[in-house]
């Protein structure tokens, strides 16, 4: 009796070992920090773009009742592609877009703002990268939109597509 | 283009006599007047010819860089030197598939003609779970990656290799660890055969136990060049991450450890019958699920592997199969085991060696355990969690201390009879002298902690006890104690580089000059050249010590167009103490470079460590069988 | 009475092992070596080259220059990126069975070898 529990239960958790790899199989093993945000953004004191001074967040999120933060770098390919996007919500007067400039030349960024437009209400430099990791951001692109309480509302990881685009505009309805 | 076919083809026939093979080798075990002994030997010997032609089809289809085949296409390019694009052939899935089939062919023909000795239905048996495993190879191989896929129109140029297999480590690698786990498969077959017709007993372990020591040789010799290349060619100075693929490559190779002791138990004590089986079926089993975490994508490591789900599945699935089958075989025919529960005394060899078994099976599972438990928590809760060096490290070095101390001792014991310590009073006197050294070594250096003066202690003991092995008077058993004396080794080096490593990280440009120690690190100049395949950017550093120039070292940056990517390739100084090992790095959007510098000490000395651990084992695999062992 | 040794000696050696440091590089060395990078997932931030990697090795030593600890600091980054960043997984509710399942199996070894052999057994 004793030799068939035992029996039994080898088998059942080969059976079951099975089916975690089974499943394991369909689960995507990049891992992205999506579920993860933090809720409140912390006030860094960081350089503007143009004047060089400093100014912090603080400073910066006032009057609007929605802010998007967006990390761009005029090296990052996809960031082209959401450019038009940026470009359409900067004329959504409840929503103020913020760019954090990431890891580049000022001369190349100036050139690329040229070239695509200047989506940003204000741009702030980020030289050295850390800006954006205590903000949370990965990589370029990303963005944060925030409410009038800058709470952090959404989390983008990679460009604004127009899926993304679209649930920025029902977001900023719904709420108002 | 004709090649594409040929090579095809041969699988097909490969396909044919392996079920011929399977077909025959069961009906001749009902009727021993149908068995085709001398025919099997030479459809093996086909099979394996087969493999061999499609092998080559594939080597020279490399060669010519013959872009209408898809795996060509996909792995190799036409600037790509000879050299690589012939190892480029096992650098790929489907090419070291074709290579897997390869090695598993030859040992089951090799196999055939070498035992012999061993009852017929127990060979026949063998070869048919041999070829259950190379027909499930070739069914995989011909439905879901097959290597002879044929591209329409033929492009011009192919994508290329990843650069960071470029190398000629890595060209040996795969050939070496693969002949460690096909040998595997023997164990694997023979145990269960034997299982079946109730042979399990000691003549069998005598028998078996070359084929261990095989396949425990080139798994180690395969390891140890897997981490070489790593640490030259991958890391900032580090040769062992606790990333997944190396923990699969490891998981095996400690259940052939504990193997190899255990069968040398079962020969001599007739103990451990089931043990010895259950060790079998988890060693081979280990390497195929390694195969399963590692192609199918499951696991992310730094080691690319072009996975894909689909490949997995079927893995899954034959996996399974083969530990279902095994474990229906084992519960079926447990019985016939011969059943002696001797008592055992402590202080014996048998016993330390089933302490042995003990604590490397505890490796097995910590190791196991940390490298699927993140699959099994996200299946089963949907979080993400990571299992890191710190986990393995916690909970494997405290237990290497009384593991060490029993291999010093076990060895000094005797079969059978409790060992009135006939040496025991050297072994205390050794004891001693470890714990005494193990301290100054900490003093003189300084900054150590506690616990590594213990483990310090312990490896001394094992080091010193098996350097007096060495001394004995009419001394037989070479292979053991240089293995011994190899892990004793390896242990101390690994030690001693993690406590006295040194480092130091700067972002420098031309001219500048950093103090490390002593010493000044000065980057001279930087130099641009074009190679064949790349372009080169090298740094030339000079290291200066008591003003006179001790080292100049050129670390490089280069940049591959096929596939675009940037590599550094670090500059090493290997000295018989330590290696100084310098690797540079581009910044983005800067002028500068990323500079760090490590000096290493005992580096030399891990790689020597691990070449004597596995001499232990060639002598063992070509000692006279007679002979005694241990 | 023996397994209540072996408890007692595992229970020891895990608390040997919490080794300190005394270096601030070496503290750093060791936070980085044990978060993992989200750009090269097979390595952690000390061994990767990413762009992240360089950023993040940045700032924690910003946040060592600022006096955090290093339980803090993994905190902060557990808290932004979530409980994977880290190579060291904690004991808690849903890691226990990860830290225990080894030593469970060492004990169940230890019982099965007193079992079929006696071989602590007195004689």
């Amino acid at each position: 009796m004793k030799n068939k529990y035992y029996k039994f239960s080898i088998v059942v958790f080969f059976i079951f070992t099975f089916l975690i790899f089974y499943y394991g199989l369909k689960q995507k093993n990049f891992y992205t920090p999506e579920n993860i945000s933090i809720k409140t953004l912390p006030n860094l004191f960081l350089k503007d773009f143009y004047t060089n001074n400093e100014t912090s967040f603080n400073d910066i999120l006032i009057d609007s009742n929605y802010y998007l933060i967006n990390i761009w770098a005029s090296w990052c390919l996809p960031c082209r592609e959401e450019h038009p996007y940026l470009l359409k919500l900067k004329k959504n007067s409840s929503i103020k877009i913020i760019g954090i400039n990431y890891k580049d030349k000022k001369d190349n960024a100036l050139k690329f703002l040229d070239k695509f437009e200047n989506p940003y209400f204000t741009i702030l430099n980020d030289r050295n990268g850390t800006a954006s990791i205590e903000i949370g951001a990965y990589g370029v692109p990303e963005s944060l939109i925030l409410n009038k309480e800058k709470k952090i509302i959404k989390k983008i990881i990679g460009p604004i597509d127009n899926k993304k685009f679209n649930e920025i505009k029902k977001l900023l309805k719904n709420e108002n | 283009m004709i090649l594409n076919y040929i090579g095809n083809f041969a699988l097909l026939f490969c396909l044919i006599i392996s079920l011929v093979i399977f077909i025959t080798s069961i009906s001749s075990l009902n009727n021993k007047y149908f068995l085709l002994k001398k025919n099997l030997n030479e459809l093996l010997f086909f099979k394996f010819f087969f493999a061999l032609l499609s092998f080559f089809s594939l080597i020279v289809l490399f060669i010519n860089s013959e872009f209408s085949n898809e795996t060509v296409l996909n792995n190799s390019h036409i600037s790509k030197p000879l050299f690589y694009k012939i190892s480029g052939t096992w650098g790929n899935h489907e090419g070291s598939l074709l290579l897997w089939l390869l090695i598993l062919t030859f040992f089951a023909f090799f196999y055939f003609l070498k035992s012999k000795n061993r009852p017929t239905d127990e060979r026949l048996l063998t070869i048919m779970f041999q070829e259950v495993i190379i027909l499930g190879f070739l069914f995989f191989l011909l439905k879901a990656s097959n290597p002879f896929n044929i591209i329409y129109p033929v492009p011009k140029e192919g994508l290329g290799l990843n650069p960071i297999l470029q190398d000629p480590l890595l060209a040996i690698h795969p050939p070496v660890l693969y002949l460690g786990y096909v040998t595997t498969s023997i164990v694997f077959s023979s145990s269960l055969a034997g299982l079946i017709k109730g042979n399990i007993n000691n003549l069998w372990a005598k028998d078996i136990r070359k084929w261990v020591f095989i396949s425990w040789t080139f798994l180690t010799l395969g390891i140890l060049l897997g981490s070489i290349w790593a640490y030259y060619e991958l890391g900032w100075g580090g040769f062992w991450f606790w990333d997944p693929v190396e923990n699969i490559s490891l998981m095996p190779w400690l259940s052939l450890t504990a193997l190899v002791h255990c069968v040398l138990v079962l020969e001599k004590r007739s103990i451990l019958h089931s043990w010895t089986v259950i060790l079998s079926i988890i060693t081979f089993t280990l390497g195929i699920c390694g195969t399963f975490l590692v192609r199918s994508g499951i696991l992310n490591s730094v080691h690319t592997f072009a996975n894909d789900p689909e490949r997995g599945l079927y893995i899954l699935f034959f996996l399974f199969f083969l530990i279902f089958l095994s474990v229906l075989i084992y519960f079926i025919y447990e019985d016939k085991f011969e059943l002696n529960n001797k008592n055992l005394n402590v202080y014996t060899k048998e016993t330390s060696i089933i302490l042995n078994n003990w604590f490397v099976m505890y490796f097995l599972s910590v190791i196991l355990i940390g490298t699927v438990y993140p699959i099994f928590l996200e299946v089963i809760s949907n979080e993400k969690i990571s299992v890191g060096p710190p986990f393995f490290n916690k909970l494997i070095i405290p237990f290497l201390i009384p593991f060490l101390i029993f291999m010093s001792v076990g060895p000094n014991l005797k079969w059978i009879k409790n060992d009135n310590f006939s040496n025991k009073i050297k072994l205390i006197i050794i004891f001693i002298l470890s714990i005494v050294s193990s301290i100054l070594v900490s003093k003189f250096f300084g900054n150590t902690t506690l616990n590594i003066t213990i483990l310090l202690a312990a490896c001394f003991y094992l080091f010193f006890t098996t350097i007096k092995d060495f001394m004995k008077k009419n001394f037989k058993n070479y292979a053991q104690t240089i293995s011994h004396f190899g892990f004793s080794l390896l242990v101390l080096s690994i030690l001693m580089n993690s406590i006295f490593s040194k480092e130091i990280t700067s972002n420098m440009r031309v001219g500048d000059e950093i103090k490390f120690t002593d010493k000044i690190i000065k980057l001279q100049k930087l130099e641009n050249t074009t190679e064949s395949n790349f372009l080169k950017l090298i740094a030339y550093f000079k290291i200066v010590e008591k003003n006179k120039i001790d080292l100049v070292l050129e670390p490089e940056i280069r940049i591959y167009d096929k596939p675009e990517t940037i590599t550094s390739e670090a500059a090493i100084k290997t000295d018989i103490f330590k290696d100084r090992f310098i690797v540079v790095n581009l910044v983005k959007e800067n002028e500068y470079l990323n500079v760090r510098y490590q000096e290493k000490p005992f580096m030399l000395w891990i790689w020597i460590s691990a070449i004597l651990i596995s001499l232990g084992g060639v002598i063992n695999i070509f000692k006279n069988n007679e002979k005694q062992i241990l | 009475m023996k397994i209540k040794l072996i408890l007692s000696i595992i229970f020891l050696f895990f608390t040997f092992f919490n080794s300190s440091i005394s270096d601030e590089l070496e503290l750093e060395n060791k936070i980085n070596k044990n978060l993992r990078c989200l750009i090269c997932q097979g390595q952690s931030i000390y061994d990767s080259q990413s762009d992240f990697a360089e950023s993040m090795k940045l700032v924690v030593k910003q946040k060592i220059d600022a006096g955090m600890s290093e339980e803090e600091i993994y905190s902060f980054f557990k808290m932004q990126y979530g409980e994977w960043i880290l190579y060291d997984p904690q004991f808690n509710t849903k890691n226990f069975a990860l830290w225990l399942l080894p030593i469970v199996i060492f004990l169940v070894g230890g019982i099965i070898i007193i079992a079929k052999f006696g071989v602590l057994k007195k004689r």
